[in-house]
């Protein structure tokens, strides 16, 4: 077995061994309950629970099969994000030829350009091909009732669910490391940091949070973010053996994509409370939708890719 | 060769259900009743072809073998294909409108029910192009809850299909589809037709998630 693959798995059996503590942790308090009654605070975080084991398996899988997994699996990220993101939007008949070029289209072209490693093409495709092409077979079809109302929406959402996502597996592409297979684990280092934070900064937000960041938007408070940017940061520093950024670097960028992750959900609560919609949709059981799981890491992605790209490329 | 026909019938509806949610992940929400094998009829509203595959897909396995839409005839036997899978796949009941036709269409759905099957059916009678949320419903759901008064009416709102497969466009946008069935009804004592449709279509639309945007 290669250095990586070692790591990789050593990465996998840790999230286990958290997941089975965690397991074991909601198991206690479960059998402590009086017989016959259900908290319903409980039965979330075991349902969440399941869900992270999935996650979990699924993510060190394609870690493992190497490049051409992490591809797959995030391409079909994109594809579960964009879909519950246009349900959502503003769209006309007029749009359809349009919106059926984004899922079929450019999605999939985004992620061959961010395959062979196009760094030129994969940076512009979407802000500029996409941006520009999209609304013009919109117009063609000559229906100009919220026009650009449709467009913008349908812009954001291949910006966010697929640009966005796609910087994630593009982080290979950066060649910093000195051995290119190790960089998939910077993958996992970024997943990690990310969803360990907010898991923490829901935890601390329940117990001493106080003062609100928006109020009316998200129950997120100060006092949650805080300790999730530190808990990040210190997984970054636990995590920085695997990263080539070095210790100070690695807790640096953890604190960096986790304070900007933390913040970008906000951005998502503000479209959900703008759609009167509680979750983007049903698929994970105890999250919502993927928009829901992914959306730190959405915010936190391109932001990580480009600081990595200025400071070690 | 019955045999063949009738495995081919079965990959094939496995395929349609797969193929549909992969596409639009549908879901059925059950906001009114459970989903238990009793004996009903699913009416819905219709705006595009894909609505009766869409509730059929959504609807668990004991409940999907034992309901059958009610479907046009002229459409469904119109080619070999069509032939195959509207009657063998989804095991529809075919009626035709035609009015000097003497298979009368409520004698044919009367008889399922009878045979214990649940139906699907669209009571707008064609495929709702307009802006409103639903068109006038046709009698026949009226006459289904007089001649068989135990069968549960069940209103049943697919929501996005019209944006998902416009009429007239060929590739389906993968958006996210939900099946939402509300509390069954039934034809009260004494109530008139126009009274019992107009109350059958308010629990439809009711349904019907919040449009923003």
């Amino acid at each position: 077995m290669s250095n990586t693959t070692v790591d990789i798995l050593l990465l996998a059996f840790g999230s286990f061994g958290i997941l089975i503590a965690l397991t074991f942790l909601g198991e206690v308090l479960r059998a402590r309950q009086e017989p016959g009654t259900q908290n319903p605070v409980l039965e979330t975080y075991m349902t969440r629970i399941q869900s992270w084991w999935g996650m979990v398996a699924f993510v060190g899988t394609a870690l493992l099969v190497g490049k051409l997994g992490v591809m797959v699996l995030f391409a079909f990220c994109s594809f579960a994000a964009l879909r519950e993101f246009l349900t959502l939007t503003t769209k006309a008949q007029a749009d359809h030829i349009s919106l059926a070029l984004a899922f079929f289209v450019v999605l999939p072209l985004q992620y061959v350009f961010v395959g062979m490693g196009w760094t030129g093409m994969y940076t512009v495709f979407i802000p500029v091909y996409a941006f520009l092409l999209l609304p013009i077979v919109s117009a063609l079809r000559g229906n100009s009732e919220k026009f650009l109302i449709r467009v913008a929406e349908t812009q954001w959402g291949l910006m966010i669910a697929v640009f966005c996502v796609s910087h994630v597996p593009a982080l290979i592409n950066l060649g910093i490391t000195a051995n290119s297979d190790r960089a998939v684990l910077m993958i996992g280092f970024l997943v990690m940091v990310v969803q360990f934070g907010d898991l923490l900064e829901y935890f601390f937000g329940r117990r001493i949070g106080r003062h609100k960041i928006a109020a009316g938007l998200s129950p997120k408070t100060w006092e949650g973010v805080t300790c999730g940017v530190l808990a990040a940061m210190l997984t970054g520093a636990l995590l920085s053996w695997i990263t080539p950024f070095g210790l100070f670097g690695a807790v640096a960028l953890a604190g960096a994509a986790s304070l900007v992750g933390m913040l970008g959900s906000l951005v998502f609560a503000a479209i959900k409370r703008d759609r009167g919609v509680k979750d983007w949709s049903h698929l994970i059981p105890g999250q919502g939708g993927f928009v829901d799981q992914l959306d730190s890491v959405i915010f936190a992605a391109p932001i990580f890719y480009h600081l990595v790209r200025f400071f070690y490329g | 060769m019955k045999f063949l026909r009738h495995f081919a019938a079965r990959i094939v509806g496995h395929a349609i259900r797969i193929f549909a949610r992969a596409i639009t992940a549908v879901r059925a929400d059950w906001q009114g009743i459970e989903p238990v094998p009793r004996q009903r009829v699913y009416f819905a509203n219709h705006t595009s072809n894909g609505d009766m595959p869409m509730i059929w897909a959504s609807l668990p396995p004991a409940l999907r073998r034992e309901v059958r839409p009610v479907a046009a005839a002229d459409y469904w036997l119109k080619n070999k294909l069509r032939a195959f899978v509207g009657p063998e796949v989804f095991n529809c009941v075919l009626v035709d409108r035609r009015p000097e036709v003497k298979d009368k269409p409520m004698d044919k759905i009367i008889a399922a029910l009878d045979e214990g099957s649940s139906l699907i059916i669209f009571p707008e009678g064609n495929r709702n192009m307009t802006e409103d949320p639903l068109l006038p419903f046709k009698a026949g759901l009226y006459n289904m809850g007089v001649a068989r008064p135990h069968v549960d009416l069940v209103p049943t709102w697919v929501a996005n299909l019209n944006t998902i497969m416009p009429k007239g466009e060929v590739i389906p946008l993968p958006l996210i589809c939900t099946v939402t069935f509300g509390a069954p009804i039934h034809v009260e004592d004494g109530e008139t037709k126009d009274a019992f449709l107009e109350r059958a279509a308010n629990a439809l639309s009711s349904l019907a998630p919040e449009v923003q945007s």
